[in-house]
């Protein structure tokens, strides 16, 4: 028990050690695929920005030099002009000339991210998009996971991360400003994305598809580690769940409810449902928030969400079971020992 | 002569005294095209109004972080209804009232080619707007769910099947859309078979006025494109009663097919709806310059250009979905070629004012305002049609700035240049120019407040859609900016009714031609009489009323 205390503490001290981006500024880009989109976004910039000031600086003059006094009574016609096929050539040539240097450069760029195939030693991880969460699976690993993808941190396009994306229910969009522009997950499909965040840190971003009611609460986290960390993590997740003897009631009450019915916890032996309706809690402590990032996973949150869900995330699929306070102590205190 | 007229003559009725039910039944039952028109438009502002309040809530539920004004249902029916009321409700009657207003009158005709057509189109469209709306009070269905569609106005798969929109609020969105689409369409032939076939002597299609000339290519672009969506919308009804599988992902169905045959229809759907401003800008700006327009052939080329290459450009809204990087490319590049066109007609509406005399009356406000805005949301275009930029920007709330800044800063100023410079040939009466100035200004500052930051808050990764957001993220500052704007927008709107409502009735005469202009509706009386003409006008030139003014240098002599 001290032990375990001992580790939570280090383990919380590590997450606590890595910044956390949540500004999520596009122009702050932070992996390699988000950097080239910011590059071409200040091409594009620069062409559009001279365009609008020679344009608009245009209009303005031509507003303010023939602009007339309000009282004047206007006798005379300005000269009649129809038109000239001289200007007219000009201002079509000079702005399709603009038009190909975009398309050329945006074409190399597409190629560039879209095209790169995965190095052999590559990451894989699958995600699924579930209305309003995040399901996260390590093929090569054997572990599930959700919400918070953890992947090695690195400068080297071979230690990229390769990212299958599915869904199980609508359409979702997996979006994470700084580390890469969005891929959707579409169901009956499989996308595939990477990024390579470069320095640890924890990313946040959000499903970027309108998947129903709680599309604006499904948060997405990458936590970039170094590849010892991120090492060490699989370890950790490798393993069943923990089985402390000192919270067999809450277990009790976990199995006999209908939790089991949508949460998986490897190691519940014969209640392990093996079902992915909800996240699966076999690590659930090592997560840093709940709801898919609704709230920050500490025990009071803890405690309020298994007590009613709908209150910080109201619509979402998970009822309230209307537990008794004995209950709810007793399952919570189990949770919390799911490290 | 006089006596076979007597003979003919109807014989006198008694008038009936005015009555407010014999008032309505003329209404109702007329297929006068202005009354249509007016009609038209008179919905297409009621709806416009249920529509911002709508987009009010929004506001302020965005304004502060973790905001409490109503909870994330009714926030996902509320832009749900917003977006499909202001494409299909206001913006499609606007193209319809406008065309449907001033398209006879401008071609010296004295009605549409089909009176009947036109005000079953009217009706029809009616009808499925209140069918859409009674979904507040019919859309739970039998198994309670719901109410009004929560599934976006693109209504994506699969989150309209039964399994994931139970009750029936999305099929109140189709067949309410369904069958509005049933009244534009009508009156898109209408229009086409008008100008074609009803032009007064003399009115050669190259004399045609501008704002005939874009409203006919609107109208045939009304045709082409809102079929895939009434086919599409066919389909998801199939899947939804009958058990087809065409979008049903579960049984195999695709998710993609539906966007696919949504933006086929809803890219040129943008174009439609813009069309009416360039329509109007193309009146408006040679008036108030006094000059013509500068390269007129250029001008219906480059609308007809956009027209076409607008049916190629669809899958721009679907860069996020995995498509292969050669068809990333394709839509990359077809999509900035819109650039080319819409380039040539600001460059030409610019060169209409250089060297004129520009008159700054409101509709010239407008105008001015227009170009600067439509300025920016087409740049704002050209990052959006870049794939790897819009890999970032798609679904974030810089799209939303972008069409916001496209459809209110460039169709709304378009359409409120059109009312007050059409105003007092409808009414008959001028409006109050002080209060429309009031109007504009105050406007144009809530539109730029409102809009503007949108774009800095999609460079900050805000989604689109989102009914909240936690406070740490950098996103409440431009949020409540942008919710400030309604501060100006709201009086500046109050202000324009009512100025249009009281002039109608106690402003000054305005007289025939109040702007000294130059295309046939200035020619008749205001509002003018049920028969437009007395006699069929004949026309030499593209600007008629030119000529009769300046006899001495005619058009014609150059055209």
């Amino acid at each position: 028990m001290v032990l375990s205390i001992a580790w939570l503490a280090l383990r919380s001290a590590a997450a606590a050690s890595l910044p956390e981006h949540r500004i999520t500024n596009i122009f702050d880009p932070l992996a390699t695929p988000a950097e080239s989109e910011k590059n071409i976004a200040l091409l594009v910039f620069a062409i559009t920005g001279v365009i609008f000031v020679g344009v608009a600086g245009l209009i303005g003059y031509t507003i303010w030099r023939f602009r007339q006094p309000t009282h004047e009574p206007h006798s005379e016609e300005p000269p009649q002009v129809y038109g000239s096929n001289q200007i007219e050539v000009a201002w079509t040539v000079v702005p399709i000339l603009i038009v190909f240097v975009l398309i050329g450069v945006s074409a190399r760029v597409i190629a560039a991210v879209e095209n790169a195939s995965p190095p052999q030693a590559a990451l894989k991880v699958t995600v699924i998009g579930h209305q309003w969460w995040w399901e996260v699976l390590y093929p090569d690993y054997g572990i599930v996971t959700a919400n918070e993808i953890h992947m090695p941190a690195t400068n080297d396009h071979k230690n990229a991360t390769y990212l299958q994306l599915q869904s199980a229910d609508v359409i979702h969009s997996f979006w994470l400003p700084q580390l890469s522009g969005k891929t959707d997950l579409i169901p009956n499909r499989t996308n595939f994305m990477w990024i390579d965040p470069h320095q640890p840190g924890v990313y946040v971003g959000n499903c970027a598809e309108y998947c129903g009611t709680q599309h604006a609460n499904m948060l997405l986290t990458v936590v970039g580690e170094d590849p010892k960390a991120f090492k060490q993590w699989t370890i950790e997740q490798q393993k069943r769940a923990i089985d402390d003897p000192q919270v067999s009631e809450g277990k009790a009450v976990f199995e006999s409810l209908a939790c089991v019915n949508c949460h998986n916890i490897a190691g519940l032996g014969k209640a392990s449902s093996g079902s992915k309706f909800g996240p699966d809690l076999t690590h659930l402590m090592s997560r840093h928030t709940l709801g898919s990032g609704v709230i920050k996973n500490t025990p009071d949150n803890l405690r309020a969400w298994v007590n009613d869900p709908q209150v910080a995330k109201p619509g979402c699929l998970m009822p309230s079971m209307k537990l008794t306070p004995e209950e709810l102590r007793k399952v919570v205190d189990y949770l919390e020992t799911l490290r | 002569m006089s006596s076979i007229h007597s003979e003919i003559e109807r014989p006198l009725v008694e008038e009936a005294r005015f009555s407010f039910s014999s008032h309505l039944y003329e209404w109702v039952s007329t297929v006068d095209h202005k009354r249509l028109g007016l009609m038209y438009i008179v919905s297409a502002l009621l709806f416009l109004v249920i529509a911002g309040i709508m987009a009010t809530v929004i506001r302020l539920q965005l304004a502060f972080p973790n905001g409490h004004v109503v909870d994330p249902d009714t926030f996902n029916r509320l832009f749900t209804m917003h977006g499909t009321t202001m494409v299909f409700l206001v913006g499609m009657p606007f193209v319809a009232g406008l065309s449907n207003y001033l398209v006879p009158l401008m071609i010296g005709a004295r009605d549409m080619a089909f009176p009947r057509l036109n005000a079953f189109g009217f009706w029809i469209f009616l009808f499925g707007g209140f069918l859409l709306y009674f979904s507040y009070i019919g859309g739970s269905g039998l198994s309670g769910a719901g109410s009004a569609p929560d599934v976006g106005w693109f209504a994506y798969a699969p989150l309209t099947s039964r399994a994931f929109s139970r009750g029936a609020s999305t099929d109140y969105w189709i067949l309410g859309i369904l069958v509005s689409g049933i009244g534009s369409i009508a009156s898109a032939i209408n229009v086409i078979v008008t100008t074609i076939s009803m032009r007064c002597p003399g009115m050669t299609l190259s004399r045609m006025p501008m704002f005939v000339w874009v409203m006919l290519i609107d109208s045939w672009l009304i045709i082409i494109a809102l079929p895939p969506l009434s086919a599409a919308q066919i389909m998801l009804l199939v899947d939804r009663f009958v058990g087809g599988n065409f979008f049903n992902t579960q049984s195999g169905g695709s998710a993609v097919l539906w966007q696919h045959f949504f933006w086929i229809f809803g890219h040129p759907e943008v174009y439609i709806l813009i069309f009416p401003a360039f329509a109007i800008l193309s009146e408006v700006i040679p008036i108030f310059s006094r000059k013509p327009i500068f390269g007129r052939p250029a001008m219906v080329g480059a609308v007809a250009s956009i027209g076409f290459i607008s049916l190629g450009v669809w899958a721009h809204h679907m860069f996020a979905v995995g498509m292969t990087s050669w068809s990333n490319t394709f839509f990359t590049a077809s999509t900035m070629l819109v650039g080319i066109p819409t380039g040539i007609k600001i460059f030409n509406w610019t060169a209409t004012m250089y060297g004129g005399k520009l008159r700054m009356a409101t509709p010239m406000l407008f105008c001015c305002a227009f170009l600067f805005q439509f300025l920016i949301a087409g740049l704002t275009g050209i990052m959006l049609a870049t794939g790897p930029f819009d890999w970032q920007l798609h679904d974030s709330y810089f799209v939303v700035g972008h069409f916001h800044f496209t459809l209110v800063a460039g169709l709304v100023f378009g359409l409120f240049a059109g009312m007050y410079y059409w105003f007092p040939k409808v009414s008959g009466r001028m409006y109050n120019e002080t209060l429309a100035k009031w109007h504009f200004w105050l406007f144009t500052i809530g539109v730029e407040l409102t809009f503007v930051p949108m774009h800095f808050l999609g460079f900050l990764g805000m989604p689109r859609r989102i009914y909240t957001y936690a406070p740490d993220r950098g996103w409440d500052f431009w949020n409540l900016v942008a919710t400030s704007g309604l501060l100006f927008q709201l009086p500046a709107i109050l202000i324009f009714v009512w100025n249009i409502v009281h002039s109608a009735i106690k402003g000054e005469p305005a007289g025939d031609d109040p702007w000294d202009a130059w295309t046939l509706e200035w020619a008749t009386t205001s509002p003018p009489p049920e028969y437009n003409f007395e006699t069929t006008p004949e026309v030499h030139s593209s600007r008629p009323l030119w000529d009769l003014k300046n006899p001495n240098d005619p058009d014609w002599r150059f055209e």
